[in-house]
């Protein structure tokens, strides 16, 4: 039987202006009722387009059609066969990019919510199988490195082990979990389904070393002194930028990622929590993409009474997943769209008193097809703010290359790296995730962390 | 979990400490630091290791207890352990090429300045170290610069211990009675070693300084750490700590190191959640 609304399930939610106040999950995900409903509305096309969208090829119709029959654990067993974090991916994957992207009920009205269903198969799961006892793979008496304790090296290390392979998770920061744990906040992402995930993988046999600054605490090449046999780095792109206009250094301009550590890592909005934040009243967040949604909301829920996204294009070419822009809007979020800061302004204290900004058109478009922006002369104007996060991207880390011989680059600055086998200029050394390709998605350094365990099984087998 | 295998307070509020860290001590080299964490509601706060154990897998810090982080660490005793221990970070010392150095160290700064001015003279370079403090009653760790240096001039600012004035008095005497110092080496209060640079200046002497910025996860990642190096903007966590402190922007850095000055108080006036070396929670 199919399920002929147009319309997605909707997502049971916080209310807007309470949930703009905790940092509990925004949405508090689908019943099981809610779930079959949505799950029939599947089209089971033979063609399954939805899976040619997934990076990872989840068999999207299959376990939707469990899901629509009740078999929940199924549906879990048949996401898991193919990705390694669903209860992550079904929360923060660009579906409209990805699987919902190309749903055939995406034509007439809105795709199967497949994002929704795989999360709702992963929560069910882990709450009904609290104890599962985890069975380890026989070893092989091989060990494995992996670097960085991000979805990439989450996912490599997930399939070493259960190949029978020895590995070992170094990890620079105090968590695992990446981006997961320091960036994506906790009301989208809660940081005990991270914590579920990394201890499952050590039931399952990885060992994880934290506070290992992979360059500095030993090198790559130490760790095959010490016995390991390859190297996976999934070092992401950690490295923040500024915009280098004037006043960045003022008290009260933050990168996107030392705000948003602040917050999730070191938990700065629990009491009970060490680590200071400056508590802001007006807040200008630059940039458009899913950090700066992060950052901006994020301040909203530290008491900050205006909140603004500055972007320098229009909403057509906001980055950022819909979802997120959706939230943002709803939690009272300021758009000031076509702006273009050009330097903040502070107090004689070295406060932040205002950002300096520039209104801007959109002119031809650009090498990436976008229309670029140009400013409109004379139209500087001063918004006023006293913080000012910059949400403008991130570069890759140069640590590992730099203390690594023979471990080449690639054109992008990040580590050179076969995107699709993972191996690099180095033997041994395989690469992926952020750390190969800048700033990406959680799904494609999956993606890559798979891949590379393959390569990795492949080349020690033949060596 | 890292274990505290030896504690001993040098005076009323700079204690030593020697941790279990044998990742670090692997690898760690003067003028690098560790950033540590108490326990799971701690903060990440940066120390330079004073010293370091190889073979026995430790390190050594000094600290002085300022505030929130720094007095709860100060409630750990041998066999108790801390939560986080991360190194070492940060560029080492260079020591390249130098023959003949002068080390400043101001205060709680002599315990930084300690490492380098020992790694230094281990690698046979003449190292005069002076260490300033205020009065008799801080003065820390005097046989340990006197044997790790060639020269030792204590001063202090009232006069109760070796030679009256500030450190900078010491080292124009120094420099005008024709000691050629290829380099200076100060490490100690921003202030002082904004005076030190200017002093220096004048002799063309080059300088280092070891900056005090806040930090956050030491690896390059947050940017919090920014210090204004000539005309650039550097991450003192991977760029230094050490620069060169004629290209200094000092202003900002004292008024960045005041950003949350306020948050800190109040945290310092929850201090009886500090009880007997074990937090309260609920
Ligand atoms: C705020 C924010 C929000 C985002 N939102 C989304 C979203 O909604 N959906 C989505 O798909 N993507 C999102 N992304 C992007 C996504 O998180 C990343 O693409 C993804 O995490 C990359 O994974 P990774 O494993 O390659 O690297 P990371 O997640 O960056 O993990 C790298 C890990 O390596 C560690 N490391 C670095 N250097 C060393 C070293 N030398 N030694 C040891 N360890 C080291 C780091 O500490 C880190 O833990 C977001 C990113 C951010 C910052
Ligand atoms: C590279 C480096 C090496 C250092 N080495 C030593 C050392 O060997 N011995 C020593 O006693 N101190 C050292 N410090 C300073 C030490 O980190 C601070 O004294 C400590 O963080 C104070 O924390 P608190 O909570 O006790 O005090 P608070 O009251 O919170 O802070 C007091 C002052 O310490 C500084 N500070 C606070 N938090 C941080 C932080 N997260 N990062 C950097 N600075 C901070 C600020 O200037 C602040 O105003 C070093 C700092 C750096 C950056
Ligand atoms: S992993 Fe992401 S892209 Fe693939 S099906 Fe799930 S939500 Fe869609
Ligand atoms: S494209 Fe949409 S409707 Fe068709 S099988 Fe995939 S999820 Fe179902
Ligand atoms: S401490 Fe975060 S970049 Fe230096
Ligand atoms: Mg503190």
């Amino acid at each position: 039987m199919i399920n002929l609304v147009k319309e997605k399930n909707p997502m049971p939610e916080q209310d807007p202006m309470v949930r703009n106040k905790n940092f509990k999950e925004v949405s508090t995900g689908y019943t099981e009722d809610m779930a079959i409903n949505e799950a029939m509305r599947c089209l089971k096309c033979r063609k399954k387009p939805c899976t040619t969208g997934c990076p990872v090829r989840v068999r999207i119709p299959e376990f939707i059609e469990k899901i629509a029959e009740g078999e929940f654990e199924e549906a879990y067993q048949i996401i898991s066969d193919t990705s390694s974090l669903p209860a992550i991916c079904g929360r923060v994957c660009p579906q409209e990019n990805q699987c919902e992207g190309v749903c055939v009920q995406g034509v007439k009205g809105e795709p199967v919510a497949i994002g929704r269903l795989e999360r709702f198969a992963a929560d069910w799961h882990r709450e009904h199988f609290k104890d599962e006892v985890i069975e380890k793979a026989e070893g092989n008496g091989h060990k494995v490195a992996v670097v960085g304790s991000g979805p990439a090296g989450l996912a490599c290390a997930g399939d070493l082990i259960a190949k029978g392979y020895e590995v070992t998770v170094f990890e620079s920061l105090h968590k695992e979990g990446g981006v997961l744990a320091y960036g994506i906040p906790e009301f989208r992402l809660p940081k005990s389904i991270v914590a579920a995930e990394v201890s499952k993988l050590a039931d399952k046999g990885v060992k994880f070393v934290n506070n290992a600054v992979v360059g500095m605490s030993m090198t790559v090449d130490e760790l095959f002194e010490d016995g390991y046999e390859a190297v996976f780095v999934g070092t992401g792109a950690g490295l923040p930028q500024f915009m280098n206009i004037p006043g960045e250094n003022l008290l009260g301009v933050y990168s996107a990622n030392e705000y948003l550590t602040r917050i999730n890592l070191m938990k700065a909005y629990i009491p009970e929590y060490d680590t200071p934040i400056h508590i802001s009243k007006r807040v200008a967040v630059i940039g458009g993409g899913n950090v700066a949604m992060d950052a901006a909301r994020c301040a909203k829920r530290m008491g900050a009474e205006e909140v603004y996204i500055v972007y320098r294009r229009s909403m057509d070419e906001i980055p950022a997943r819909k979802e997120e822009i959706h939230h943002a809007i709803e939690e009272g979020i300021k758009f000031q769209l076509l702006t273009n800061p050009v330097a903040i302004k502070g107090t004689d204290k070295a406060y932040v008193c205002g950002l300096e900004c520039v209104e801007m058109e959109l002119g031809e478009p650009d090498s990436s097809g976008r229309r670029r922006p140009v400013e409109k002369k004379g139209s500087n104007f001063v918004l006023d703010v006293d913080a000012v996060i910059m949400a403008i991207g991130t570069r890759l880390n140069k640590l590992i290359l730099e203390t690594t011989e023979n471990l080449e680059p690639n054109k992008k600055g990040g580590i050179g790296a076969d995107e699709k086998t993972g191996e690099t200029s180095h033997e041994g050394i395989f690469a992926g995730g952020d750390a190969v390709t800048g700033a990406a998605t959680v799904i494609l350094a999956m993606g890559a962390g798979k891949n590379a365990a393959d390569s990795i099984d492949k080349y020690l087998e033949s060596n | 979990m890292y274990k505290i295998v030896g504690k001993r307070r040098l005076n009323s509020t700079i204690t030593w400490l020697e941790i279990e860290a044998p990742l670090v001590a692997r690898k760690a080299k003067p003028g690098q630091f560790i950033i540590l964490r108490t326990d799971e509601y701690g903060e990440r706060i940066p120390l330079t290791m004073a010293g370091h154990n190889s073979e026995k897998g430790t390190i050594d810090i000094i600290y002085q207890a300022v505030g929130k982080t720094t007095l709860l660490l100060d409630q750990f005793e041998v066999g108790d352990a801390l939560a986080d221990v991360v190194g070492p970070l940060g560029k080492p010392t260079e020591m390249e090429g130098l023959k003949r150095v002068a080390v400043v160290g101001g205060g709680t700064g002599n315990a930084l300045a300690y490492p380098i001015a020992k790694g230094m003279h281990d690698a046979g370079i003449q190292v005069d170290m002076i260490a300033g403090f205020q009065t008799k009653d801080v003065v820390i760790l005097e046989d340990e610069f006197r044997a790790g240096t060639t020269n030792l001039y204590i001063t202090t600012d009232d006069g109760t211990y070796g030679e009256k004035g500030f450190t900078t008095d010491k080292l124009k005497d120094l420099i005008e009675s024709g000691n050629a110092y290829d380099e200076v080496v100060a490490v100690g209060p921003p202030i002082m070693m904004k005076f030190v640079c200017q002093l220096t200046k004048k002799y063309d002497i080059k300088t280092v300084v070891s900056l005090t910025a806040y930090m956050v996860d030491g690896t390059g990642m947050c940017g919090g750490c920014r210090v204004v190096i000539g005309d650039e903007n550097k991450f003192a966590c991977v760029d230094g700590p050490e620069f060169d402190g004629q290209l200094v922007d000092w202003d900002e850095l004292i008024q960045r190191n005041s950003f949350y000055q306020e948050q800190e108080k109040e945290d310092m006036s929850h201090i009886c959640r500090l009880t007997g070396g074990v937090r309260y929670h609920d």
